[in-house]
C-alpha cells in the first residue's frame, strides 16, 4: 500500500472541498473494497478523506412515500430495515446474498455502489488491464472469462460489475444523490454506472470529488412483490455468475408492470428494458416469461468461457417471474 | 487439560476433548508468526513476473530510499548457499528464472507496511524466453519417470490387458480430468528466522520440524545441531507444509544479512498459489472390461500429469487402481510433461485422491453398462489378496463398509435410472464410491520418556499437530503405553529440541509415533519398573514391524451421497453424505470424526469448487485468492453421517490403528460426481462440477 | 511517513498508539498490541479468520484501517473468556470438536457470538424464506449461511454447526 494522508472532515462540504484540492484523493467509507485494492496497489490514492461518519446512517421515509437511504447506512442495517424488508424485499435479499455477515457490517450503501470489478486480471497488477492501466490491453477477452460480460461490453473491457445491491436498486429505479464541487445533483441509478466503451477505467459517471450522500427509492407499490435470485459457484460468500432482480405486478393473469435487472452480465447492473416491454400487457405465464428473457438476451455476445450465462440468465428470469406470479 | 477419569489401559478409544482446546478457542496458541521475538523485521518477497528467462536489471533505488527499509536482497547480494542441489530451494543464487512467481529477491523493513510497499515499487526488467506451461495428453514430449512419488513403480502390467479388453463383453473407455488445486491451509506458510552466533532458529509452520531441520542445515552449510525448528501449533497443511519450500530459505537468507534481528515472513494468500506446492492437474484415461456377469477382466489406468522442469515430482496417481479390485488383467502407467511451472507437491492423499476419483467415477459408469447396482458391482469385484504384493490383507473390510453404508443411507430402494427423481425444481440423485488408503509408516522416529516425579511422565517426540489432534492422541497413547492416566502425561512435540519424528503426512503419524511411544514405554518399564524415580529416562527408536512382510495393510471406506441439482441453474447442493470406514482401532473418536468430515468436506470442494486457473500466456494462477479460488463454505456442507466398523487388526501396529488423515478425501469427490449424474443425467468428467457444466 | 495517534479499547483495555495510516486494525492488534487472537488468513476480507467484534458487531479487522477506527471498542476471542472461564461458545466448540488446526477458530467463535446477536435482532439472511418475517427461526441452514463468512479449510463445519446450535438453544431457553 502506498503511503497516503488520512483526513477527516467536519462536514460534507468540507470533505468535498478537501478532495477537490487533491486530484489523487479518494473518499473512504467502509473500506471493504478500497482497502483491499490499496493493499494490492491497484488503487494508489495519496489522500483518503474519511466520510464514514459524515453522511447519514439513517433510513427515512420521504414525502412522496419512498425511502431515502443515507450513504453511510451499512449493508447489514439496510438489509434488516423493516420498511425495506416489507416494501422492497428484492433489495433486502440482494444485500444478504452478497459478501458475508462481517463484511456487510462494515460496508456502506455508497461504497457498495462504487465497488470495482472482480475481474481476475484487474486484480493482478502483473497482467495487462485497460481498466487498471488504460491502454495496456484487456487480458480477459482472450483469457479466463467465465465471470465476464455477455452484454454491453467493448473490445477494451469485458468486466462485470460485482454489486448485488446495485442490481436491486436498478430494478427499483433508485436515484443517487451526490454532493460535488459544483453542488448537488440527483442521478438516476441507471446513469451512475457506465458501459466500458473506450474508457473502461471509468466505472461511473461521477466526477472527481463527487460524494454519494444518499440513495432514494421512489415509491413502487408492486415492489412488495419482488425478489432477488443469485447464482454463484458455491452456496454462499461468492460473487454472482448471474443474478436477477425482479418485481412483478399481475392483475387477472396479465402483466400490468414489471421490473427486471441482471447482475453478473455487464459492466453495469443491466436493466432488462426489452424484456420488460415485451411483457407489459401480456399473459403472466412461463412461455411469455421465457420469450421475454430471450428477447433481452438476443444481443448477448458470449466469450470463450461464458456462453452458459445466456441460458442461465434466461432460466432465472423465467423462474423468478414465475415464482412472483405464483406467490401472489 | 481434560481430566477424564482413567480406566486402566483405556485411554485409547476415549473421546477426549483436545488438550490444546482452551488455547485454540481463545486464540492464544502460538502459531509460527506469533512467537515473541525481540525487534523483528518484516520480509516481503519479490517474485518474477515472467515465466522463463533472466533477471536483467533491478532498480531498487526508490525502495531503498524509503525510511524503514533495511535491506533489499536479490541474487546480486544474497549469501551463497552451501548446497544448491535442490533447485526449488536454491533461490537467489543466479539470475535465472524458471517459473512465474519464483522468488527473485525480497525487501526487509521495520514494518510489514513498509516492506510491502517497497517491494511494490522495485522495478525489475527481464530477458524473457519463450515458455510452456500447458498440460495436454497429446503432447509429444511426455516422458516416463523412473519411479513415481513414494518409490512406486511407474508402470505395472498384470496379465494381457489388450487381449482381455478387446474380448471383453462389456467395455468402458473414458477420460477423466482433475484440475490444478492448491492446499491453502488457513495459516499461510510462515517462517520467523533468527540467526544468533551462527545458530539458526526457525519458528516455522510445518508438518515436520525435523525434516525442515534436516533439509535446511546443509543448504546453509550448518551442522544440524546448529538448527532448531519450533512448531508447536500449525494452522493446517494438507501436504504443502510437509517439506520446506523456498519461502523458508528466503527468510533464513535474508535474516543472515541482518544478523541479530529476527525476520518474519508470512505469505500472503495470493503468494500461496506460487511457491508452496500444489496438486498436479491430471488427465486419466480409464478402460474397463467385464464379462457378462459384471466381473472385471481388464483394467487400465493411464495417467498424464505435470512436473516442473527444475525438479521432478511424479504423483502416484494410479497406485490405488493396482489393488482396489479383482481383475483378470491390469495396466497402470504414469507419463509426465515437464513444464515451466512451480514444483507440484503433496496435497491430501496425493495419488489416491485424484486417481480414485477417476477409477470410482468409471466404476459407476461401468456398473450401469453391466446393468448392476454400483454397490453390488463393487462387491462382485472384491479381490481375495493384494494384487500388488501378492500378500493377504491384514484386514480388508470394504464390503462391510459398502453394506453398512447402504443400510444407513437407505440405498436399497434406489431407482437406478437417472434424472427421474424430482422435488420441485431440484433434480435429486444418489451416488456411491469406495475409498482406500495405505497404512502409512515412516522410519526413524524416536521417543524420550522421563519420570518427572509425583507420578508424572514427560513424553517427548518432535512430531507436529497440524489440526489432526496429535497433542491429544499421543497423550492417550502414552497413557496406555505407560499404563497411567492421561492427566499425568506431559507431552512435548513440535520442536527439534526433542527427539526425531517423521513428518505428519502419508497418514503415517500415529502408526510411526505411536509405535515408538509403545516401544519407549516398554523399555522404560523394563529399565525403571513401575515405580521410577524422578529423572529416570529412556529413549527408544521405532521398532520394525515384521508383519509388513506378511500382510498388505490398507484402510478402506465407502461414501454414500445425496446430490441436488437445480434444474434451472445447474447449482449443486449436497444435503447429506454418509462415510463408513474400516480403519482398525480409533484412538480418539472425537478427533477421528473430525478427520473424516474434514477429508470429505475437502472432497466436496474438489468435486464442486476447486480449480486453479493457469493462464498459459502469463504462466501463473490467475484466480489466486479466496474470493476466486473457491473452497467450501459452511453453507455448502450438509449432514455428515460418519461411522466406523469394528475392525481388529493385530498386525498394523501396537494400537491396532490405521491412519485416517487422508482416506476421507479419497473417492468422496467421485461419490458426489456419481450422485450428480444420477440426479441430472449429465456425466461431468472434468472436475470441478460447476453450474456452467450443467445448465441447459 | 503518514502517522496518526489513535486510541483503541481492546478487550476492555485502553491503548494509545501512533500508527502508520496504512495499518489495519488486524495488524495493529497483532503487531502493535501483541494480541494475536484474530488471525491473518487472507488479509482481504475473503476468509473471516480476522473477525473481531468492532463496536459490538462482527467485522473483518483486515479491511478496517486502524486510523479510521479511532476510539473503537474491540473484542477478540481472547477476551470472550472471562477470569479464566471460557465463554459458552468456546466450551461448545471444544465439546463438539468444532475445529482442527485452530487457525480460523477465534474468528469463527467471535463471528458466532456476533451472529447470535444479529439473529436476536431479527436480521434476515440469504436463506430466510420470508425476509419480512418478524422473527428468525434459527435452523441449521440459517446457521450455515450466517457462518459462511468464516472459511475453515480443515472442514470442521459439520461440527461447528452443532456447537453453535447448542449455545443458541441454551440462550433461547434463558
Amino acid at each position: 500500500m502506498k503511503p497516503y494522508h488520512y483526513q477527516r472532515a467536519r462536514d460534507i462540504p468540507g470533505a468535498v472541498a478537501a478532495l477537490a484540492e487533491q486530484p489523487n484523493g479518494k473518499y473512504l467509507a467502509g473500506g471493504t473494497n478500497l482497502v483491499d485494492l490499496m493493499k494490492l496497489e491497484i488503487m494508489t490514492p495519496d489522500m483518503l478523506v474519511d466520510v464514514r461518519r459524515l453522511t447519514s446512517d439513517r433510513i427515512e421515509e420521504t414525502e412522496d412515500g419512498g425511502v431515502r437511504i443515507g450513504a453511510a447506512v451499512t449493508n447489514s442495517d439496510l438489509a434488516a430495515d423493516r420498511t425495506i424488508r416489507s416494501c422492497y424485499p428484492v433489495l433486502s435479499q440482494a444485500l444478504v446474498s452478497g459478501a458475508s455477515g462481517q463484511l456487510r457490517n462494515l460496508a456502506t450503501t455508497g461504497g457498495n455502489l462504487l465497488q470495482r470489478t472482480r475481474c481476475v486480471y484487474f486484480y493482478d497488477t502483473t497482467t495487462p488491464c485497460n481498466k487498471r492501466e488504460p491502454g495496456s490491453g484487456c487480458s480477459a477477452i482472450d483469457g479466463h472469462n467465465k465471470d465476464h460480460a455477455i452484454l454491453g461490453a467493448s473490445e477494451r473491457c469485458v468486466a462485470t460489475h460485482p454489486s448485488d445491491m446495485a442490481v436491486a436498486m436498478t430494478a427499483l429505479e433508485a436515484f443517487v444523490n451526490v454532493h460535488g464541487p459544483d453542488g448537488e445533483r440527483r442521478i438516476p441509478i441507471e446513469e451512475l454506472h457506465r458501459p466500458p466503451g473506450d474508457e473502461p477505467e471509468r466505472d461511473t459517471t461521477l466526477e472527481h470529488g463527487e460524494l454519494i450522500t444518499a440513495v432514494d427509492l421512489p415509491p413502487l407499490a408492486f415492489a412488495s412483490n419482488s425478489k432477488y435470485r443469485k447464482v454463484r459457484e458455491r452456496a454462499s460468500y461468492a460473487f454472482a455468475l448471474v443474478s436477477v432482480a425482479a418485481a412483478l405486478d399481475v392483475e387477472d393473469g396479465t402483466v400490468r408492470d414489471v421490473r427486471l435487472a441482471l447482475g453478473g452480465v455487464a459492466h453495469k447492473p443491466w436493466r432488462a428494458t426489452k424484456a420488460e416491454e415485451a411483457l407489459r400487457g401480456e399473459q403472466a405465464n412461463e412461455a411469455n416469461f421465457r420469450a421475454a428473457a430471450d428477447i433481452e438476451l438476443e444481443d448477448a455476445e458470449p466469450l470463450r468461457d461464458n456462453a452458459f450465462k445466456v441460458p442461465l440468465a434466461r432460466n432465472i428470469i423465467t423462474r423468478a417471474l414465475l415464482e412472483l406470479s405464483e406467490e401472489r | 487439560m481434560s481430566t477424564a477419569t482413567r480406566v486402566p489401559g483405556r485411554a485409547i478409544g476415549a473421546p477426549l476433548d483436545r488438550i490444546d482446546g482452551p488455547q485454540k478457542v481463545t486464540g492464544t496458541a502460538p502459531y509460527a508468526y506469533e512467537h515473541h521475538v525481540g525487534y523483528p523485521l518484516y520480509l516481503y518477497p519479490l517474485q518474477s513476473d515472467i515465466v522463463r528467462g533472466r533477471v536483467a536489471q533491478i532498480d531498487a533505488s526508490a525502495a531503498e530510499a524509503l525510511p524503514g527499509v533495511i535491506l533489499v536482497i536479490t541474487h546480486e547480494n544474497a549469501p551463497r548457499l552451501a548446497d544448491t542441489s535442490d533447485k526449488e530451494l536454491a533461490i537467489l543464487q543466479s539470475d535465472e528464472v524458471a517459473f512465474r512467481g519464483q522468488y527473485v529477491g525480497a525487501v526487509v523493513a521495520e514494518t510489514f507496511e513498509i516492506a510491502r510497499h517497497a517491494a511494490q515499487i522495485i522495478k525489475i526488467s527481464y530477458d524473457e524466453k519463450a515458455h510452456d506451461v500447458a498440460l495436454r495428453a497429446d503432447r509429444d514430449d511426455l516422458y516416463t519417470p523412473d519411479r513415481v512419488s513414494g518409490g512406486f513403480p511407474t508402470d505395472t502390467e498384470e496379465g494381457d490387458f489388450d487381449e482381455a479388453f478387446s474380448s471383453a463383453a462389456v467395455k468402458l473407455d473414458e477420460t477423466y480430468a482433475t484440475p490444478m488445486e492448491h492446499n491453502n491451509p488457513m495459516e499461510p506458510h510462515t517462517t520467523v528466522a533468527v540467526w544468533e552466533g551462527g545458530d539458526l532458529t526457525l519458528y516455522e509452520s510445518t508438518q515436520g520440524p525435523h525434516r525442515v531441520k534436516a533439509k535446511v542445515a546443509p543448504i546453509f552449510g550448518l551442522d544440524p545441531s546448529r538448527v532448531r525448528v519450533v512448531a508447536p501449533y500449525v494452522g493446517g497443511g494438507f501436504g504443502s507444509k510437509g517439506l520446506p519450500h523456498a519461502n523458508t530459505i528466503l527468510a533464513a537468507l535474508a535474516a543472515r544479512k541482518v544478523e541479530g534481528r529476527p525476520v518474519k515472513f508470512a505469505l500472503t494468500r495470493q503468494q500461496m498459489f506460487s511457491c508452496v506446492g500444489y496438486r498436479t492437474p491430471t488427465i486419466q484415461r480409464i478402460r474397463l472390461g467385464a464379462d457378462e456377469d459384471g466381473r472385471l477382466t481388464a483394467i487400465s489406468h493411464e495417467v498424464v500429469e505435470q512436473t516442473a522442469k527444475i525438479k521432478e515430482f511424479a504423483e502416484q496417481t494410479a497406485i490405488a487402481t493396482r489393488m482396489m479390485y479383482a481383475t483378470g488383467s491390469r495396466r497402470t502407467t504414469h507419463r509426465l510433461a515437464a513444464l515451466d511451472v512451480p514444483v507440484p507437491s503433496w496435497m491430501r492423499a496425493p495419488g489416491e485422491c485424484p486417481g480414485m476419483y477417476a477409477l470410482e467415477a468409471a466404476m459407476d459408469e461401468m456398473a450401469i453398462k453391466c446393468n448392476l447396482d454400483p454397490v453390488e458391482f463393487r462387491i462382485r469385484n472384491e479381490p481375495e489378496i493384494d494384487a500388488l504384493t501378492g500378500l493377504p490383507y491384514s484386514s480388508r473390510n470394504l464390503v462391510a463398509c459398502l453394506r453398512e453404508g447402504a443400510r444407513r443411507f437407505g440405498w436399497e430402494d434406489r431407482d437406478p435410472i437417472p434424472c427421474v427423481w424430482r422435488e420441485g425444481r431440484w433434480l435429486v440423485g444418489t451416488g456411491v464410491a469406495s475409498a482406500t488408503y495405505p497404512v502409512g509408516r515412516q522410519p526413524g522416529s524416536r521417543v524420550r520418556i522421563r519420570c518427572e516425579g509425583d507420578g508424572r511422565y514427560a513424553v517427548e517426540i518432535g512430531a507436529a499437530d497440524i489440526g489432526t489432534g496429535t497433542w491429544t492422541a499421543l497423550t492417550q497413547i502414552s497413557a496406555d503405553a505407560l499404563d497411567v492416566g492421561v492427566e499425568v502425561i506431559d507431552l512435548k512435540i513440535g520442536d527439534t529440541n526433542v527427539p526425531f519424528a517423521s513428518v505428519a503426512g502419508n497418514s503415517s503419524g500415529i502408526t510411526s509415533w505411536g509405535s515408538t511411544i509403545f516401544e519407549a514405554a516398554r523399555a522404560f518399564r523394563e529399565q525403571h519398573g513401575q515405580d521410577p524415580s524422578e529423572g529416570d529416562e529412556v529413549e527408544a527408536g521405532m521398532p520394525e514391524n515384521p508383519e509388513t512382510d506378511n500382510y498388505a495393510m490398507h484402510a478402506f471406506g465407502a461414501y454414500f451421497v445425496e446430490a441436488r441439482v437445480d434444474a434451472d441453474t445447474g447449482e449443486v447442493r449436497i444435503p447429506r453424505m454418509t462415510g463408513v470406514f474400516a480403519v482398525g482401532n480409533i484412538i480418539n473418536p472425537k478427533t477421528a470424526r473430525s478427520q473424516f468430515i474434514g477429508g470429505m468436506t475437502m472432497g466436496l470442494g474438489m468435486a464442486l469448487h476447486e480449480e486453479s486457473l493457469v493462464d498459459p500466456r502469463f504462466g501463473h494462477v490467475v484466480n489466486h485468492d479466496f474470493a476466486e479460488y473457491h473452497i467450501p463454505t459452511n453453507a455448502d456442507v450438509g449432514e455428515m453421517d460418519i461411522v466406523w466398523i469394528e475392525e481388529e487388526d493385530p498386525y498394523v501396529n501396537p494400537m491396532g490403528s490405521k491412519g485416517i488423515g487422508e482416506i476421507g478425501i479419497v473417492g468422496s469427490s467421485a461419490a458426489i460426481a456419481n450422485a450428480v449424474y444420477h440426479a441430472s443425467g449429465i456425466r461431468v468428467r472434468d472436475l470441478p462440477i460447476t453450474p456452467d457444466k450443467l445448465v441447459q | 511517513m503518514n502517522e496518526e495517534e489513535i486510541m483503541l479499547r481492546v478487550d476492555c483495555e485502553e491503548h494509545r498508539i501512533i500508527v502508520d495510516t496504512r495499518t489495519t486494525l488486524l495488524d495493529a492488534l497483532r503487531e502493535r498490541l501483541g494480541n494475536t487472537s484474530p488471525k491473518k488468513g487472507c488479509d482481504h476480507g475473503q476468509c473471516g479468520a480476522c473477525t473481531v467484534l468492532l463496536d459490538g458487531r462482527r467485522a473483518n479487522s483486515c479491511l478496517a484501517l486502524a486510523v479510521a477506527h479511532d476510539g473503537a471498542e474491540i473484542v477478540t476471542a481472547e477476551a470472550l473468556a472471562e477470569n479464566g472461564d471460557l465463554h459458552p461458545m468456546q466450551r461448545s466448540f471444544i465439546e463438539h470438536d468444532g475445529y482442527q488446526c485452530g487457525y480460523c477458530t477465534p474468528g469463527q467463535i467471535v463471528s458466532a457470538v456476533g451472529m447470535l446477536d444479529e439473529v436476536e435482532a431479527g436480521w434476515p439472511s440469504h436463506v430466510t424464506g420470508d425476509v419480512s418475517a418478524e422473527k428468525i427461526s434459527l435452523s441449521d441452514a440459517e446457521i450455515r449461511e450466517r457462518m459462511s463468512g468464516n472459511l475453515c479449510r480443515c472442514g470442521a463445519y459439520a461440527n461447528i454447526v452443532p456447537a453453535i446450535r447448542e449455545v443458541a438453544d441454551e440462550r433461547a431457553r434463558r
